[in-house]
């Protein structure tokens, strides 16, 4: 028996209230299926299921509020009634299809379970582990469990974001102006609630407006940007490095294949930006890492593109596998991922795989960004607006289309030298578009 | 089709590229994408469903004349003869 956990979608996510079930006690799981929309600071959100098995008991109801970690529901592995180890998730799916065979299309079992191999299983782990790794110091633990204080739910500031004491005083300060039943008679999941509830601005947000509420909704994706970009700048000691990039060739060879292409099937710059960023990684597979307790590298290139809404804030699905993918193949991702994101309409694993993040700021804008680190990732790169400049071309001086790439690197996880391969090698790419 | 016909699908789709603006209050000479803060993408996304709606091929070479509601307007115009 597992417990499936509310997942994490990132560093600013805290909370997220079950808005509706898409599966029933008795049904059939398969690695990818959608089990649930969840309402969360980026929208309504798909959660989606890594592992097969069958879905046993409800743990929660549609309209409850949990935090991260909490669990949702009770999953049995088909065959296994026993807990079943980590490592044999993988031969499930194979077990499972026989028996799903009758009333599931078994197509995407075999497949997606192909396509996953060790990074799903460790995303599952790290949801479980979520609560145990929290860094505390042992006087605010043992002040918060004197208390009846739930730490999930601080934001700590101390060294590493460890809580400290005062962060577990002020949680207990903030909570003191909410009524709260008594410990004795509280449930560790009301206790939890509570907290979640109580303890920073941005749950607060979240409380108040209706799921549909656009308004609401905007306020809450700020508050999480707002979150999530605290917490990198108070952690991350960031370094920049800035290439400037000729981009003649490019722009050469994206005219000649557009011409060629229906309107709905053309290219935008981003897509050979995101292919350039995939493949310069061989040269640099540090900055493809999170950096929790230490540099964790990534095997999959997932990478984040930063989407901006309308009406302020953004949100970071991931383009998944995009070293594997052709240009037209990303142009597509892109273009359900930009229109979904709008919608604020994601599925979980979009929001919490990424292991690089782009942002580009597109046609006449401004000629550079310099990005903010998406914790726990160790590098953001930055592509300003694509712009005539005079450039020196063999020992001549030209007007040229100029490309200025910056990368924020974690000073941590990687040094400039990392980060200057890197750009080097994007330049590389980028020169050879045709090879893209 | 009438040069109304062609404006009132341009007003559609943009009210659906930009669903907080409104787009009838654009002066003819103003730059569209400015004014109604619409980046690279939406913009491709108007222009293809431009193209849907209206059965003409703006070619990329052409985006240029589509910047403002006047220059837009004539330009398919001209290709829907």
């Amino acid at each position: 028996m597992t417990e499936f956990l509310m997942p994490s979608l990132g560093a600013d996510m805290e909370a997220g209230t079950l808005v509706e079930w898409k599966k029933k006690p008795g049904d059939q799981l398969k690695p990818g299926d959608i089990i649930a929309e969840v309402e969360t600071q980026k929208g309504l959100i798909e959660i989606e299921v890594f592992e097969a098995g069958v879905l046993e008991e409800y743990l929660i109801e549609e309209g409850d509020k949990v935090p991260v970690g909490a669990p949702m529901a009770k999953l049995r592995s088909e065959g296994t009634p026993e807990k079943i180890p980590e490592k044999d998730s993988e031969t499930h799916p194979i077990q499972e299809k026989e028996q799903v065979a009758e009333s599931e299309a078994p197509v995407p079992t075999a497949s997606i379970s192909k396509e996953r191999p060790s990074e799903d299983i460790s995303s599952e782990e790290k949801d479980s582990e979520e609560k145990p790794r929290i860094k505390a110091s042992p006087l605010a633990r043992s002040i918060a469990e004197k208390n009846n204080v739930d730490i999930t739910g601080i934001t700590g500031t101390g060294e590493g974001g460890a809580i400290t004491k005062a962060d577990v005083e002020q949680a207990m300060a903030g909570k003191k102006e909410l009524p709260k039943p008594s410990p004795e008679t509280a449930t560790e999941k009301d206790t939890m609630e509570k907290e979640a509830e109580s303890e920073t601005p941005s749950k607060q947000v979240m409380e108040s407006p209706a799921p549909s509420s656009k308004h609401g909704q905007q306020e809450s994706i700020r508050a999480a940007v707002a979150a999530a970009m605290s917490r990198s700048n108070r952690d991350i000691p960031h370094y920049y490095l800035e290439k400037k990039i000729d981009m003649l060739a490019a722009m050469n060879w994206l005219k000649e294949t557009n011409r060629q292409r229906e309107i709905s099937g053309r290219l935008l710059p981003a897509v050979l930006f995101i292919k350039a960023v995939a493949k310069a990684i061989d040269s640099a597979p540090a900055l493809n890492a999170v950096w929790d307790n230490g540099l964790q590298l990534k095997n999959e290139v997932n990478i984040g593109f930063v989407v901006s809404l309308r009406a302020g804030g953004l949100l970071v699905p991931a383009i998944r596998n995009a070293d594997t993918k052709s240009p037209e193949e990303i142009m597509v991702a892109l273009s359900d991922l930009i229109t979904r994101a709008r919608a604020l309409k994601l599925r979980s694993s979009e929001l919490s795989e990424s292991t690089i993040t782009i942002t580009s700021i597109g046609e006449n804008g401004a000629d550079k960004v310099f990005g903010v680190i998406y914790p726990p990732q160790v590098a953001i790169i930055g592509f300003g607006s694509i712009v005539n400049e005079p450039l020196v071309h063999d020992g001549m001086l030209a007007i040229r289309p100029v490309l200025h790439v910056t990368l924020a690197g974690d000073h941590r996880a990687t040094d400039g030298l990392t980060g200057s391969r890197f750009l080097e090698a994007l330049n590389n790419h980028l020169q050879n578009p045709e090879k893209l | 089709m009438t040069r109304e016909e062609i404006q009132s699908a341009i007003f559609e789709l943009l009210k659906k590229t930009a669903p907080d603006t409104d787009p009838t209050s654009l002066k003819p000479d103003e730059n569209i994408r400015e004014a109604l803060n619409i980046d690279s993408f939406d913009a491709l996304q108007f222009l293809v469903a431009l193209n849907e709606k209206l059965g003409i091929d703006i070619p990329e070479e052409d985006y240029g004349k589509t910047a403002t509601l006047r220059s837009l307007t004539d330009y398919l115009e001209a290709r829907s003869q």
